[in-house]
Order: C-alpha cells, then structure tokens, then sequence
C-alpha cells in the first residue's frame, strides 16, 4: 500500500462516523462594513498604514508624480527597479538622471540587492489592518522585487482600498502569487524590542492617490 | 542541537520544571515575554465586534476540514499538481525526512535555507540532513539564535525568548563565524544593531542558495494554495529566490475553501503576535514564476489524534501560542520543560497523543495543568485544552503518571515556600554545581545542552532586597 493511501485509510477509518459541521451556518461575522464605516475607509487605512511605522502620504492623484520625486530625492534614490506596466505618469516628475532598472530579461538577485529601491502599485489595499496586497500583476513585478531592495514606494489609488479582511479575499485570485504587506519587516525576537527592517525593505513608502476633488 | 527533533529520553515534567523554576533570567524573560504579548492580543481582539463570530467560525471550518480530510487532501493534490507541483504523502517522520533527502539531492545541493516550521522540527528534519551531508540554515532571527546557541526553542512565536541580548551578543559574536559572514567587530547588545547583524549575516546565503525549507500556515483545497505568516521577510526569501522550494506540511493544515482565508487571517496574527496583521503573508498554488515546487504531506501520528473524539480537537490549532502567552504553569517553567517542540497547553494536549504515552515524561504532560481553563477563553479555534487534559489522564499508564505527575502543576504553582527553597538551595550549592551541567535528576536533560550558571543571589531574595516585597 502507498503512504498515500495508508494516510487516507487511516483518515477515513479515524472519522468514519462524526458528525458533519455546517459551515455556512457558522459564518455569523461580518463581511460588509457597517453603515457609516465606509465614508472613513480610505483615511482609515492611512491610519492603520502609519501605525506599523511606514511613511504615508495621502495626495490628489494630480499630486502623485511630485510625491513620488519628492519621496526618491530625499532618499537619494539614483538606481529604481520599476516593474513592467508601472502607469508612466507616476514617473513625471522624477529627474531623468534616475537610474531605470526594468526587469527584462530578469534582474539578477546581486542587482536587485544593488538598487536603491523598488516602486510599485498593488492589486487591493485594506482599511481595517492597513495591509497593502500586491498580486505580481502589471505595475507590481514579480515577487522579488519587492523583497530584496532595501527601499519600497508603493502607490494606491483610494479605489483599491476595501474596508475588511474578507472583502480582499472576495476581490482577490488565488492563483496569483500574493503578498501580503502590513508595514516594513519587523521582529520582535531580541527581548520583544520591536525593530523595524530585518531581511525585507527597512523603508515603506506609501503614496495613497485621491481621484477626484477630495 | 544535538538530540532528536523530538527530545527523546528526556525526564518527566515535573524533574524538568523544578529545573527550570531555579533558572531566574528564564523565569524573568518568560514573564515579561508573556505578558507583553497577553496585553497586545487583549488589545486587538477588543478591536473586532465580531471575535466570537469569527471564533466559531474558525472551529466549524476546521471541523469540517477534519471530517472530511481525505477529500480535501485529494483535492489539495489536484489543484497542485494541475499547477505545475509535485505532492509526496508521508506516513511518518522518517519517511518524510527520506523524501525531503531525496528532493534536495536531486537538485545536487548541500545547501538548504529553511524559514522557521514547527512540522519540520517535529521530524527532526534538520537532524537528519546532517547526517545525509546536506546543512539546512535557519533563517528566522529567532532560530537563528537557537541554531548558533546549539539550543532549543521555548516558544512557538518566540523561541529564543530565554535569551537576553547580552547572551544573544555573545552567541552571535562567537558562534555566526562557523556557519557564515562573523558578526560584525565589536557588537553591541543593542536590539537594533543585533538585528543588522542578522540581515547582514543572512543576506548574501538568501541570494546565492538554491533550495528552500518551509512549512505552512495553511493549505487551500479548493485552490492547492499555500499561506505562509512571517514577520521578517526570511519567509518571503526562502519561499520566492530559490530555484526549488519543498513545503513539509502537517495533513491538519487544510482549509476546504479559498473564502475560509477571510476568517483565519484575522484570527491568525491578532491572537500570535497581538498585530492588526503580520508584516508579511505569502499565498502560492503550484510552481510559481518558474519554480519547482514539491509538498510533503505529513500525518506523523495525526491520524492517531484523529481517532480519538474528544483529543481530535487539538488538531484544530493554528498555532497561534496565544495558551502558552495565558498559562501560568509556561509562565514559571518555560518551554523546554515540555520535551517537545510543542511547549505549554498545546502541548501538554499534543505531544502525548502524538508520541502516545509510553515515557514517563508524555505520560506526565496531561498533569501540567492547573485546569484553569484561561487556554481555551483566548483559543482562536476554541480548543477545550481542559477537556483534553482530563480525557488524556484517563487514558494515561496510572501508576507512573500519578507518582510522577499528579503533582506535576501543583509542584509548580505551590508557591511560594517549595520555590523560594528550591532557588535558596541552588545558590548556596552554587559553587558545588559543576560548571554549566547540572547535577542528579536534572543530569540528563543537560547533558546535551549547556545550562545557564546559578546566579549568586537567587532572583526571588533580589526581587525582596530591591522592591522590599512591593507590588508583583
Ligand atoms: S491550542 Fe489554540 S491557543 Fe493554543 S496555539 Fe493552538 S490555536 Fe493557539
């Protein structure tokens, strides 16, 4: 007999008998904000971003490529990894002496290590837990890239932003490789001194962009 | 670490925990630790409206997935291998250490990163690639200390919390050059610049390594999507630079639905690490961005709990440590007084059905407990640990197990005149205690690990000095 089917025997043999739990009926949380939460959500999640010690900005979307060259030119940042399908206009205002690494053919560690950051956009921001996700989609890059430059600039359109953990699960797809960001690395491991920045980027920028007159 | 993953042929709870009751720096860590993380979850779980909601909810979704485990499992596999991985089932540990052995010579590597997994310390997984030529690196700040010290965790979320920065400095400036970049010269014992010494110490092994180690929080079965939690950005650097990446998952770890992960993540780091959210979570189904990616299914004696009605439930737990953070029997002994990788309530529940009960210390385990009950209130899946405990004791050898253990949380908690002696006795023999091993029962647990020395003024007569016995 297989490990695969001695496991599943002994599986079945073991539960054969209980009684089945019904699911659905047990789902009494909530799963939709409260009336009212909503007018608050994108501030909220400005909050809740800061708290984890990232640098925040909320701006007009007008606003967003001054923010941006603001943000790289106080960090000195002269070497940029910029994923493929970044919206160009993010970048209008940077100086063309910026360094454009585009991943393609794909950056080696050494370089990414090398960069002075990474900006990306991201596929859903949440308000309750300021947690930013990003789905290697357009704009994004894959997983690396936001991992070993020591610098992140993370741009979020206030429409991206959904209020709770389950409405980013609904609006989500699985079969993307996901990463889920709620402020910059952090361990707690010497003495439970909280320090910010182990092996992930130390610095987490975030740029949340309004539409319209706010 | 020189034993087995699962700390074989250690002595019972009770001849550990008195051992540990004289250790005073463990006793302070421990408290501190505990209650730091206690006020943190308190404070985030007060946040949501729905906690019990989302309580309940978390038990019935592991119920189910339980119940129905082998379906899950098989369609776990389907979605998988149809993404491109490779599933292996293994009965047991050797036969999961065997697998992983295998994988990783296939790749012609020596060399493996692991990110912290609790089933791969079960199997003794690192134990066992030594012995195969192959050295795995832990990559977690925590284990990391562990690993250098040549030590064993106490704590599920914090394991090295029995170490104070000062002995972190020195296991670091001693010990980082024998497994890679030395510690930088002249260390401080700042958490800041011990942190930096990591990153730097680990950095260049996450660029240039090949094979990555993990386990999982949780599998998806409707989608074969896999969820790790970290804090660190190590998780994401074993999960997303290494050319192979092999997940030991236990088969327990199964949540039918995609839509279940709504539930989970909230009650996930709000009750671990007392956060909104972790810093990092990464979701994968199958190869991903031209990966080769294999899981290993464990049962490892899961299927044994699984047998039992009432004992099933703890296969329920997400290990989360929020019973350890609550208990006040962890609280004075610490986590190696367990004898397992799985310290404190949870423990005391898990390892005796696991390993079964046959050594004096697995039988004594079910008695580590005050039957309190503060366990199962903070629960995120609603664990009646009490319950547990009491069904185990029926079940357990008798005789050894009263003589041994009846008294095992009484021992403890029968402050403060037994404890005071104890400590009081340990100093004055101070100078009689061999250097750094103990003597009589405690001889052999610490004949493979060193032991911190007795301070010369025992922590409970300080404490009485300096506060003159004011407040706790
Ligand atoms: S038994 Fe419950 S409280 Fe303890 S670690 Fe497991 S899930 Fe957390």
């Amino acid at each position: 007999m297989s490990s695969r089917d001695l496991i599943l025997a002994r599986i079945r043999s073991a539960v054969a008998g209980a009684p089945q739990t019904d699911v659905e009926e047990a789902r009494g949380y909530r799963t939709s904000p409260a009336p009212g939460e909503e007018s608050g959500r994108v501030e909220l999640f400005a909050e809740r971003v800061r708290d984890y010690r990232a640098i925040v900005h909320v701006v007009p979307e007008e606003e967003v490529a001054d923010t941006v060259a603001r943000a790289l030119s106080g960090r000195n940042a002269g070497r940029l990894v910029i994923p493929d399908g970044l919206p160009e206009e993010w970048l209008g205002a940077v100086p063309a002496t910026l360094e454009r690494l585009r991943d393609d053919p794909p950056l080696a560690a050494a370089d990414l290590d090398a960069a002075d950051g990474v900006i990306t956009g991201c596929a859903a921001g949440i308000a309750e837990t300021g947690t930013i996700v990003l789905s290697a989609g357009p704009g994004q890059g894959r997983r690396a890239l936001t991992l070993v430059p020591d610098y992140h600039l993370c741009v979020v359109r206030a429409d991206q932003v959904v209020p709770g953990v389950p409405e980013a699960i609904s609006r989500l797809d699985p079969v993307r490789p996901l990463t889920w960001i709620s402020g910059p690395s952090a361990t707690s491991d010497i003495e439970l001194n909280r320090v910010e920045g182990v092996h992930g980027p130390r610095t987490l920028e975030v740029v949340i962009a309004i539409s319209g007159p706010r | 670490m020189s034993g087995s993953g699962t700390f074989l042929g250690m002595p019972s709870f009770p001849e550990n925990a008195e051992k540990a009751l004289q250790d005073s720096q463990l006793r302070f860590n421990l408290r501190k630790a505990t209650h730091t993380i206690r006020g943190k979850r308190a404070a985030v779980v007060e946040e949501l409206p729905d906690w019990q909601e989302l309580r309940a909810a978390g038990k019935a979704i592991k119920d189910d997935a339980l119940r129905n485990l082998d379906r899950y499992l098989l369609q776990a596999e389907e979605a998988i291998t149809k993404a491109g991985g490779h599933v292996h089932w293994a009965s047991d540990a050797a036969e999961a250490n065997e697998i992983v052995t295998g994988l990783i010579r296939a790749t012609g590597e020596t060399r493996v990163m692991k990110v912290k997994s609790m089933a791969t310390q079960e199997i003794g997984l690192n134990e066992a690639l030594e012995r195969e030529g192959i050295t795995a690196y832990e990559t977690d700040l925590a284990e990391l200390i562990v690993q250098l010290g040549d030590d064993w965790p106490s704590h599920i979320l914090v394991p090295a919390i029995h170490r104070n920065r000062s002995e972190i400095r020195e296991i670091f400036t001693e010990h980082m050059a024998e497994w890679g970049r030395p510690a930088p010269e002249g260390l401080s014992d700042d958490p800041r610049t011990l942190a930096d010494a990591a990153r730097l110490h680990l950095r260049e092994r996450f660029l240039s390594t090949k094979v990555g180690v993990s386990g999982a929080n949780f599998l998806i079965a409707e989608t074969g999507t896999l969820v790790v939690l970290e804090s660190e950005g190590n998780g994401r650097m074993c999960l997303t630079l290494p050319e192979t990446l092999i997940s030991v998952v236990g088969i327990e770890k199964v949540l039918p639905t995609w839509r279940d992960l709504e539930v989970f993540l909230q009650l996930l780091p709000r009750s671990s690490t007392g956060e909104r959210m972790n810093p990092y979570t990464s979701m994968w189904t199958g190869a991903t961005e031209g990966q080769e990616f294999h899981l290993v299914l464990l049962d490892n004696g899961r299927t044994k709990v699984l047998a039992d009605e009432i004992g099933r439930q703890a296969l329920r737990c997400i290990r989360c440590s929020a019973c350890l953070n609550v208990c006040p029997v962890y609280e004075r002994v610490g986590g190696h007084a367990y004898g397992s990788v799985y310290p404190g309530p949870i423990g005391a529940i898990l390892t005796p059905q696991l390993r079964g009960m046959a050594s004096e210390l697995d039988a004594s385990l079910p008695y580590a407990s005050s039957l309190c009950g503060a366990c199962y209130d903070v629960c995120p899946v609603a664990i009646d640990i009490p319950e547990v405990l009491v069904h185990l004791r029926s079940k357990a050898p008798h005789a050894p197990a009263e003589r041994l253990g009846l008294t095992a949380a009484g021992w403890v908690l029968d402050k403060p005149v037994r404890l005071e002696r104890a400590q009081r006795l340990a100093t004055r023999f101070r100078g009689l205690v061999p250097k750094r091993r103990l003597p009589g029962p405690g001889a052999a647990w610490t004949a493979t690990r060193d032991v911190p020395a007795v301070p010369e003024e025992s922590f409970r007569d300080w404490w009485q000095r300096t506060e003159e016995g004011g407040g706790r």
